[in-house]
């Protein structure tokens, strides 16, 4: 048996490998953004900047039915003067299939930091809204959601 | 393309007060990650933008993502500066595009 002298633990491991590999090939890709991809989307929207607790009070019922259409409020304490107003609101999501939600500039002619809208979620999952302000600083809040009946990903009936 | 959209904006403000704007477009928001009845991925459609300018300056941005409900409403606030015009402008997918104005009279 020269040139076939493999053990019974390197033909287990060689098989595993083997079918992790069809495993992979075979599974359908996975429409789901996860904790991590949330702050992957985090990064790519305000950079390497540190963001704090605080500021932000992001609204949302903490039980809904149905995840095709939630009322999402983002309000943000400031003054929204010349000198010191929010520039930009982003929120993000944990398990949509993107993990972006909404992207929001405003300037000192808002008046205040107040904006709502309506969302669609696929589960129950924490929400994070972060506020770039004038000065350069970053601030978050984050809430949980639970869904009963989620959206996007349901078939067409 | 004609979507219906509806603004809320008050008819008369004085000068200095936050005014409440309310948005709403008719929009499918087909997100792009649904499959049809024979398993086949619908192509996204949605609104990716809405801008409004207060008399040719822009006073409020937004992008939107599938994540946003059909019909997207929006709502937003401003100063009342002075009377004139809000422009609204929504750009989406498939050369999508649809405007509205309101008027303001600020005394």
């Amino acid at each position: 048996m020269d040139g076939f002298d493999i053990t019974r633990r390197e033909a287990l491991i060689a098989g595993g490998l083997a079918a992790a590999g069809a495993a992979s090939l075979a599974s359908p890709p996975v429409a789901a953004s996860t904790p991590g991809q949330m702050e992957h989307a985090i990064r790519s929207l305000i950079g390497e900047a540190e963001v704090r607790k605080g500021k932000v009070t992001l609204d949302l019922p903490p039980l809904v039915e149905n995840g095709n259409t939630v009322p999402l409020t983002v309000i943000v304490d400031s003054p929204m003067t010349k000198a010191d107003h929010v520039k930009a609101i982003h929120v993000v999501n944990e398990k949509n299939p993107q993990a972006n939600v909404i992207s929001v500039q405003l300037g000192p002619r808002a008046g205040k930091a107040h904006v709502s809208t309506r969302v669609r979620l696929a589960g129950t999952q924490t929400l994070t809204a972060i506020a770039e302000m004038s000065d350069g600083t970053y601030w978050s809040d984050s809430q949980e959601v639970i869904v009963t009946l989620a959206a996007c990903l349901e078939d067409l009936i | 393309m004609s979507a219906r959209a509806l603004i809320n904006v008050p008819r008369k403000a004085r000068r200095g007060d936050v005014i409440e704007i309310k948005t709403l477009i008719s929009h499918i928001m087909e997100t792009g990650f649904r499959h049809g009845t024979m398993g086949e991925l619908i192509p996204r459609d949605i609104i990716t933008s809405l801008s409004c300018k207060y008399n040719g300056e822009e006073i409020f941005a937004t992008q939107l993502y599938p994540a946003i409900a059909a019909n997207p409403f929006v709502t937003f606030h401003t100063v009342a500066t002075e009377s004139g015009t809000l422009a609204f402008h929504w750009i989406g997918d498939n050369g999508f595009e649809a405007t509205e104005e309101a008027k303001i009279v600020v005394e």
